[in-house]
């Protein structure tokens, strides 16, 4: 492939080229995920001490945001919603789907590129216009979103900053349907010859299910967002009933609306955002397993059944967010039906990825560890949100810690394991250097310690019968014996934040002096371990052709234990 | 005895709580064992399977329906046995079926940002009528002392008081934004939606003083907001409501005031 000559501003910033725009991905969502981090860092001072003034930072700050070094409840409710902003949407959304996506489906399948390159572009920089405004609502006089990162009215619409949040979400969103459209046409219409359905690596099926879930489950927030924006703006009431009294003064709002509407409506979308979160995640552990166990991964078809099965059945769960938020009580009963039945697609991939494990040869690399650390970690996740699947529990444990650890467990323990297992699995590919293997060992025990004592206080917090989204806990007598929790939580986060240096720094240094690898380090059999290390524009250098499935590992007479998928001879 | 009190569980102090911790100990006791019997499990697998020089992995493909169904399959009974024969039916004792009214105590909760206004009906058992345009500071839920049901009614803030083992029902509404009536003692917590009248009832267990804690966002002064549930014998309650009474002068020389 010859080399283009193409200008810096070509090449690193407006490039249409999929591995660039995925790069360009990465280390934004990489920095919203720190920034994110830094948000909660300071609110987990408030917890764990309140009332407190705040190291350093209280000092540096205006007086409006930490009167006397002090954190005040208006700003502790400002990171609260821009923490769960920037980690969701900024965060974890656009590094599985978006980056990981972009760099490696088009690789798997066998192409040039995406196939509308332009629009690829323009998703991400729609993305970036999204965060700019989000950040740039920092720097307005009223501040950013007050109202926890569900916007829940008639508070999003009476406190100040949410205008300008979901004038962000509408990039956001347009952002991501834009990708979701490009991974579907490119993994279905750009495979390379032999490459059938049934030869597609998880990690493509994991893409293309996700594209279909955002799709459809975007769009409706999309719309109850531009309600919401009139009702901030334009004095319509989609979501306010009549009569309001705010502080004492009575609301001007014609009234009508119904303010459970929103809610509906959100979490229309954001149930099915958890499998947008998810399911590249699962992906990348399926890749990173049937490679370091150097055997076909286990139940391929009941994989894809499964990512089918929940493609459907994330539309239908949405409600179990709303068992005690007013919605009839008659409807719950069959939210919670729904809800238990799609633990079980889970439940399969997750055996489907354990029996992956039985009989092989399993290679302890730096990724197969985040990989394996996934499956009881996530395990942790999913089955502590069986209690609050079911109705009866769920009254008593909603809107406590416990729903904060059960999520948290969820992403960070869960998915964010798995994405920094296939930063450690691709970066030779990215790069054509390894990361360093020993730090990544000390990037993943102190990520391990540090997410175990963060997030397993909170299932204590939560039982004891503490709300979340407190600013002083210990206003509330029966939170004060339990407060020890809260200290025990933030000294495990400030753990948490040491354990990424490693990484950052292995990163950083392994991207110009790492060792140098083949182009196939991990002897994997994936198309993306065909093409050179890093791949150059247009990325195979000659026309691929597939054979053969896509985990062919130690087949029998055969001395290698691996056969790729676009070898032709047995 | 119950472990879960070990890890942060308030003694309960309503009718339903059993139910509910039933559920938690059944819940978290499956969690338990399903977490721990799985991580030996793949424990023994990383031990067994870890790469030996020489080793090699077998070659063995599952295709088509797997016995990696099996264990979705069982889950799925399970699961729903848990619901149609305890969630449903329990669920619905505590939020679809409300009392019959007569012999219970009513209630009328008025949230707003950041306290919790209580109206008891008073001896005549009528609400007496409330309106916006009257809200004032010194009359917080806009009570129209010209309605005659309104002249015994009693007016608190942050202070509820229940009778022991009687049935109450409380009648949630929100004055401006979404709050949540949340008591961890009895295991109650439900939105409360402004525009919407919810019921809920309660049937205490014990003698005490819990705490009434928002449990849903409701701006900066949130985590203030905390009232107080104030469970006594009936006849302490019934003492305690008759002092609160209005007499008839008072209530309306404040409004003429």
């Amino acid at each position: 492939m010859s080399e283009h000559k193409t200008s810096f501003l070509k090449k690193y910033v407006f490039t249409t080229d999929h591995k660039m725009i995925a790069m360009q991905y990465m280390f934004t969502s990489l920095s919203a995920l720190l920034i994110g981090f830094f948000f909660v860092l300071i609110m987990r001072w408030e917890l764990a001490f309140p009332g407190h003034p705040i190291p350093i930072l209280g000092s540096l700050l205006s007086a409006r945001l930490t009167p006397n070094g002090v954190m005040s409840p208006e700003f502790y409710n400002m990171l609260g919603a821009m923490h769960g902003t920037a980690m969701i949407f900024l965060g974890i959304a656009p590094l599985g789907f978006a980056a990981f996506g972009n760099y490696v489906l088009p690789l798997q399948v066998g192409a040039p590129d995406m196939a509308f390159p332009k629009i690829n572009m323009i998703s991400y920089w729609s993305f970036v216009v999204g965060c700019l405004i989000l950040a740039a609502s920092f720097f307005l006089p009223s501040g950013p979103l007050q109202s926890g990162w569900t916007a829940y009215p008639p508070l999003s619409e009476i406190t100040r900053g949410t205008t300008f949040w979901i004038l962000a979400m509408v990039f956001i969103i347009t952002s991501s349907l834009l990708g979701a459209i490009n991974f579907i046409v490119t993994g279905l219409n750009m495979r390379a010859p032999g490459l059938t359905l049934g030869r597609l690596p998880i990690f493509v099926w994991a893409e293309l299910v996700t594209s279909a879930i955002i799709l459809l489950a975007f769009p409706p927030v999309e719309a109850g967002a531009i309600l919401l924006l009139m009702d901030c703006v334009a004095h319509t009431s989609f979501y306010l009933p009549q009569g309001l009294t705010i502080l004492g003064h009575a609301s001007g709002a014609a009234g009508g609306g119904a303010p459970i509407l929103w809610q509906h409506l959100f979490w229309f979308l954001g149930h099915p955002e958890v499998y947008v979160l998810l399911l590249p995640a699962i992906g990348i552990v399926a890749e990173i397993i049937a490679n370091n166990s150097r055997k076909p991964l286990y139940g391929y078809k009941a994989m894809v059944g499964s990512l089918l099965t929940i493609l459907i059945l994330s539309f239908v769960v949405w409600a179990h967010h709303l068992y005690i938020s007013g919605m009839s009580p008659f409807l719950s009963d069959f939210f919670a039906i729904t809800t238990l039945a799609i633990s079980v697609p889970s439940v399969i991939l997750l055996t489907c990825l354990v029996f992956s494990l039985q009989g092989g040869s399993i290679r302890f690399t730096t990724p197969m560890l985040f990989a394996l650390s996934f499956l009881p970690l996530f395990g942790i996740g999913g089955l502590t949100g069986i209690p609050l699947g079911v109705t009866v529990t769920d009254i008593y444990l909603h809107d406590t810690y416990y729903v904060i650890g059960h999520f948290h467990y969820v992403v960070v323990a869960g998915i964010l394991m798995a994405l920094f297992g296939g930063i450690y699995f691709w970066f030779p590919k990215w790069f054509g250097r390894k990361m360093n293997e020993s730090l990544g060992k000390w990037h993943f025990w102190g990520t391990v310690i540090g997410i175990n004592g963060t997030f397993f206080p909170m299932f204590i917090l939560g039982l004891a019968g503490q709300s979340r989204r407190l600013w002083n806990p210990l206003a509330q007598a029966h939170n004060v014996p339990w407060q020890k929790w809260h200290v025990v939580s933030s000294v495990f986060a400030g753990i948490l934040l040491l354990a990424q240096i490693p990484f950052i720094y292995n990163f950083f240094h392994s991207l110009f002096k790492g060792e140098r690898v083949s182009d196939n380090p991990w002897e994997a059999t994936t198309l993306d371990w065909a093409c050179p290390s890093p791949p150059p524009h247009g990325n195979f250098s000659s026309p691929v052709a597939v054979y053969r499935g896509p985990y062919e590992y130690s087949p029998p007479h055969r001395r290698d234990s691996w056969i790729p998928q676009n070898a032709e001879a047995s | 005895m119950n472990l879960l009190h070990f890890f942060g569980l308030p003694p309960a102090a309503s009718t339903y709580a059993a139910d509910i911790d039933f559920g938690l100990r059944l819940t978290f006791g499956a969690i338990v064992f399903v977490f721990f019997s799985w991580s030996v499990y793949l424990a023994y697998l990383v031990f067994r399977y870890r790469n030996k020089p020489g080793g090699r992995a077998e070659y063995e493909k599952s295709e088509g329906i797997s016995k990696a169904m099996i264990p979705g399959l069982v889950v799925l009974v399970l699961e729903m046995i848990l619901i149609i024969f305890w969630e449903i039916p329990v669920w619905g004792k505590i939020k679809e079926e409300m009392p019959k009214m007569g012999d219970v105590v009513e209630v009328n909760v008025l949230a707003q940002q950041f306290a919790w206004n209580i109206q008891y009906p008073g001896p005549d058992g009528k609400f007496g009528r409330r309106e916006q345009k009257l809200v004032s500071f010194s009359n917080p839920i806009g009570l129209d002392y010209n309605d005659p049901a309104a002249k015994d009614d009693v007016v608190l803030a942050n202070e509820l008081h229940l009778p022991l083992g009687k049935m109450a029902v409380i009648h949630l509404m929100s004055m401006d934004v979404i709050h949540d009536f949340a008591v961890p003692e009895f295991r109650i917590k439900q939105d409360i939606v402004p525009g919407m009248d919810i019921p809920l009832w309660v049937k205490p267990t014990r003698i005490g003083n819990f705490d009434l804690a928002c449990a849903q966002l409701c701006g900066f002064g949130h985590s203030l907001m905390v009232g107080h549930v104030i469970v006594q014998s009936p006849e302490n309650f019934a003492a305690w409501l008759k002092k609160e009474a209005p007499n008839p002068q008072a209530a309306s020389s404040a409004n003429n005031f």
